[in-house]
């Protein structure tokens, strides 16, 4: 698609018809629509008007304006959904708009699993509002009380009354609310709007809780999707940017005349920002390819990768924060029959996105536009805003589908990396990474050491815990794009990280008397534009954390010679957690026996089963998973898994089942094979090769899964939380199979013919 | 110097001039032609996100350079089928509901097409090891051997 000269567009704009809706069909009942920009410029949509969520169309259909994005989970259809319930209306006749910041209230982006959980939950009370304005309005004109009316399919009528009838175009049509709503104030995750009209009840549901198709599928499969790699603007350069060889590095010198044999190259290079850019995309390949740079050679500023773990042991803590204290625990440590101890390790591991990140950006006086594949386009619109020295409301931020996100990875950087090169050439410029971009430069999700201590009682139950992670901080780059010191850019620059301290502890509902959790910092393994600076990756240091607290509890249930289901279930009494575990359970058959108890000697493959549960913001995962293990290779297959689930109210069962498909997928890749490989002086692992991920043909056979549904409790996120008890799962499976406890991610081949012999 | 190639891609020739015929093919069909498809992965061969057919055998575009393809039908994606007359495997992979961000879609489809064609009833062990080696980051694999699966098993 081409776009015109890109302009920002307000609902008011949509209503009058100014801007031009193009629906592309694709199979029977999908949709796929974009909205080209129209001429006029207004001020950014604010949550306090209904107008700025809603807007009724002259046929009667409706568009939903969502400050969220989806990157193919399919949010944007569990979002219609809610609105079409509120509205009774055809789910097929909602649209939604997701992530563009000229029409659409800063909703926090793809962010922590809150697309329904927060997200959702405004765009439902605009719904209900929306449909409550309606209502009145309709009975204004038909002079009936409002009360008395009922709404059908987007019709409001007056049952037993054919001619007292009028559809929400015929009330409202291309017309505004002009409604005032309650907004709580914020901005991003935590913004609240409502109005005056109560949400429907769930047993009055009919489009919440169906099985509604995706409807960016057929768009996919017919090469008609548009991704943030297919945007052209006229007169566009395509730029490369150059990255420094080793870690650290800095461009003393840079030899123009190295490129000149190529059609329009161009360089741009201001301190260690270096790119190159031309009219063709090859040519900026090559020109990027063959740019003779001189670099300094900084001391090599990372441990050797093999003393990572001991790096991090002896580092000094930035910060230490205790998260859950409860009763003594080293009294009643000192008091128990015994006390078991372990530590485990989690490696730095890489977003590695399906393609390098992409950009465009039309850098105007006075002005830019920028179309980005970031999962938060508003926060991204400010990044671009701040290191341009503009104000916010002069860019307008598109999202744009991009080649895979899973978090803050380097569409972020691509962001502000196609603005400064824009802004540099006086030219619109689509940049695109190379594949190392995608694997060596994104920002990574931390590595950590987790040591945890528990003291047992007599009868083998759980009177002390202690758990205390010791790692790189979540976030030496904020999740959030707005600030030039969270950009590869900003640092090349000059700006010095400032590194934001966080990581987390354990979520669950187990009933153990005296606890302490707590989490420490170390500082960053270098300053500034690292390619092991660390940002959230796919339920942020989850994976990590509970691969330590499942394995660990496991670990217990062996030393005891309990069943590990057994033993989870009495350290549990939440109705909810119990449910889910034994729904696992239940459906794998689980054989209550303690594990390793069964193992064969001799076949070609060892097999074995293990569970692992879990807490993620009010959602809960129980996971078992069966694997087998040969015996030759070392090789792992995680053969079978079985999901339990509760996100309280599904709003889409079809739309959960595949979204937790593909995070047992993507969890078992990491558990299995993913680490981000580096020498003292940079990142090895650099693409597919030297950062494998789980092959098709390593696919599990099955992953049953088994839906809770909650109508009567609120929704709550399931984009991450199967994510985090997989590796758990997997190495509790392990140890049945084998008697060998991995206290280590990745399990290896190499590393379980290391200590399985 | 500037070099004229004629490529035949989705039933249409085009003529284009290029600087360097070892420049991928990818760059001619995204950058020349203005196709939104194939698309660009790893420029490695390694992911498949570029896999494109000539004369009906998937090739990697991003590792296949221009001149190769001068004399072959090429079909992306958007030439394999349309809505109107779509790939039974575009018809499977739409309703196993199987793309997230879709991106890798390319590799999985025209893979499994030229497999198919080879092969029109693959074993599941048959459907890996001819898929094995492609890349899907968002973890749709189950979902792929299902709707690939699907077709496989139509008479």
């Amino acid at each position: 698609m081409v776009h015109s000269q890109p302009s920002q567009v307000s609902r008011r704009d949509v209503l009058k018809g100014a801007a031009t809706l193009v629906v592309t069909l694709g199979m029977a009942g999908e949709l796929s629509v974009a909205l080209a920009a129209g001429p006029a410029a207004r001020p950014a949509p604010t949550a306090d008007q209904l107008d700025s969520w809603i807007a009724v169309h002259a046929d009667g259909n409706v568009t939903a304006f969502f400050g969220k994005i989806d990157g193919g989970q399919g949010l944007d259809v569990a979002v219609a959904q809610m609105v079409a319930e509120e509205l009774d209306l055809a789910v097929a006749r909602v649209q939604v708009v997701m992530g563009d910041t000229a029409r659409t209230v800063n909703q926090g982006g793809a962010s922590g699993s809150t697309g329904v959980q927060k997200g959702g939950v405004t765009l439902r009370n605009v719904a209900a509002e929306a449909r409550r304005v309606l209502v009145e309005l309709a009975g204004l004109r038909m002079g009936v009380p409002p009360e008395q009316l009922t709404v059908s399919d987007g019709v409001v009528g007056l049952p037993g009354d054919a001619v007292k009838r009028l559809s929400y175009g015929q009330i409202l049509g291309n017309h505004p609310f002009d409604r005032q709503l309650d907004w709580n104030g914020k901005l991003g995750n935590d913004l609240v709007a409502k109005g005056k009209a109560v949400p429907k009840r769930p047993d009055q549901y009919q489009v919440v809780g169906q099985p509604v198709p995706r409807r960016d599928v057929a768009a996919k499969v017919f090469a008609r999707a548009e991704y943030v790699t297919d945007v052209k603007l006229p007169g566009m350069l395509h730029g490369r940017m150059i990255r420094p060889p080793a870690a650290g590095a800095m461009p003393q010198a840079v030899d123009e005349s190295s490129i000149r044999a190529i059609k329009g190259a161009r360089l741009v290079w201001k301190n260690g920002f270096l790119g190159v850019v031309a009219p063709r995309e090859w040519d900026a390949i090559r020109a990027a390819q063959m740019l003779a740079v001189t670099w300094s050679t900084p001391q090599p500023p990372f441990p050797d990768q093999p003393s990572l773990y001991d790096h991090i042991r002896r580092a000094p803590v930035v910060k230490r924060q205790v998260e859950a204290e409860k009763g003594n625990v080293e009294a009643a440590m000192a008091g128990a029959a015994r006390v078991i101890e372990a530590e485990y390790e989690w490696p730095f591991q890489s977003h590695a996105s399906m393609g390098p990140a992409c950009a465009v950006a039309d850098v105007r006086e006075g002005g830019a536009t920028v179309w980005t594949g970031s999962q938060k386009p508003h926060y991204a619109r400010d990044g671009v805003a701040a290191i341009l020295g503009l104000p916010p409301e002069k860019v307008h931020g598109i999202w744009v589908l991009g080649p895979g996100s899973y978090g803050r990875n380097d569409a972020g950087d691509a962001a502000i990396d196609a603005a400064l090169l824009s802004q540099a050439v006086g030219r619109p410029v689509r940049l695109q990474g190379m594949r190392h971009e995608g694997h060596a430069w994104d920002p990574k999700g931390p590595a950590s050491v987790h040591r945890i201590r528990a003291g047992l009682d007599q009868q083998g139950k759980i009177v002390s815990y202690r758990f205390e992670s010791k790692g790189l901080s979540r976030i030496d780059i904020n999740s959030h794009e707005s600030h030039p010191s969270d950009s590869l850019a900003g640092h090349l620059m000059g700006l010095p990280l400032q590194p934001h301290q966080g990581f987390g502890v354990p979520q669950e509902a187990y009933d153990f008397p005296n606890r302490l959790m707590a989490w420490e910092t170390i500082p960053p393994l270098l300053d500034r534009a690292s390619p092991l600076r660390t940002s959230h990756l796919r339920d942020p240091v989850g994976p990590q954390i509970h691969f330590a607290a499942e394995s660990f509890i496991d670990e217990l249930a062996a030393a005891t010679g309990s069943d590990a289901v057994e033993f989870r279930l009495r350290h549990l009494s939440a109705p909810r957690d119990v449910a889910v575990v034994k729904a696992a359970a239940e459906r794998a058959g689980w054989q209550t026996r303690p594990s390793a108890s069964r193992r064969d000697e001799h076949g070609e493959t060892a097999a074995g089963r293990g569970i692992a549960y879990v807490r993620r913001s009010g959602t809960i995962v129980a996971v078992v998973a069966e694997v087998e293990v040969d015996r030759q290779s070392g090789k792992v297959w995680a053969k079978r898994f079985v999901v339990a689930h509760d996100c309280g109210l599904i709003i889409n069962p079809d739309g959960l089942r595949l979204a937790i498909e593909g995070n047992i997928v993507q969890g078992t890749s990491r558990a299995l094979w993913e680490q981000v490989n580096f020498q003292p002086d940079r990142v090895t692992s650099v693409d597919w090769d030297t950062y494998p991920i789980l092959d098709i043909s390593e696919t599990p056979q099955t992953v049953d899964i088994v839906l809770i549904n909650r109508p009567e409790i609120a929704p709550s996120g399931a984009g991450e939380p199967s994510m985090r008890p997989v590796a758990a799962a997997i190495g509790n499976a392990i140890f049945d199979a084998t008697g060998v406890r991995l206290r280590r991610v990745p399990f290896t081949p190499q590393q379980i013919k290391a200590v399985w012999a | 110097m500037t070099e004229r190639i004629v490529l035949h891609v989705d039933g249409k020739s085009h003529a284009i001039a290029v600087d360097d015929p070892e420049m991928p093919l990818l760059y001619a069909l995204r950058d020349h032609l203005g196709l939104a498809n194939p698309h660009f992965g790893c420029g490695l061969g390694q992911c498949g996100a570029c896999t494109v057919h000539l004369d009906g055998v998937a090739v990697r575009s991003c590792s296949t350079p221009v001149s190769a393809a001068r004399h072959a039908r090429i079909t992306t994606l958007a030439g394999l089928g349309t809505p109107e007359h779509p790939h039974p495997l575009q018809t499977a992979f739409a309703e196993e509901q199987v793309p997230q961000c879709g991106y890798c879609i390319n590799g999985w489809i025209m893979t499994a097409a030229a497999l198919l064609k080879e092969t029109p009833h693959p074993s599941e062990a048959e459907i890996k090891e001819g898929l094995s080696g492609l890349k899907c980051r968002c973890g749709t694999h189950l979902a792929i051997l299902r709707a690939i699966k699907r077709v496989a098993q139509q008479a």
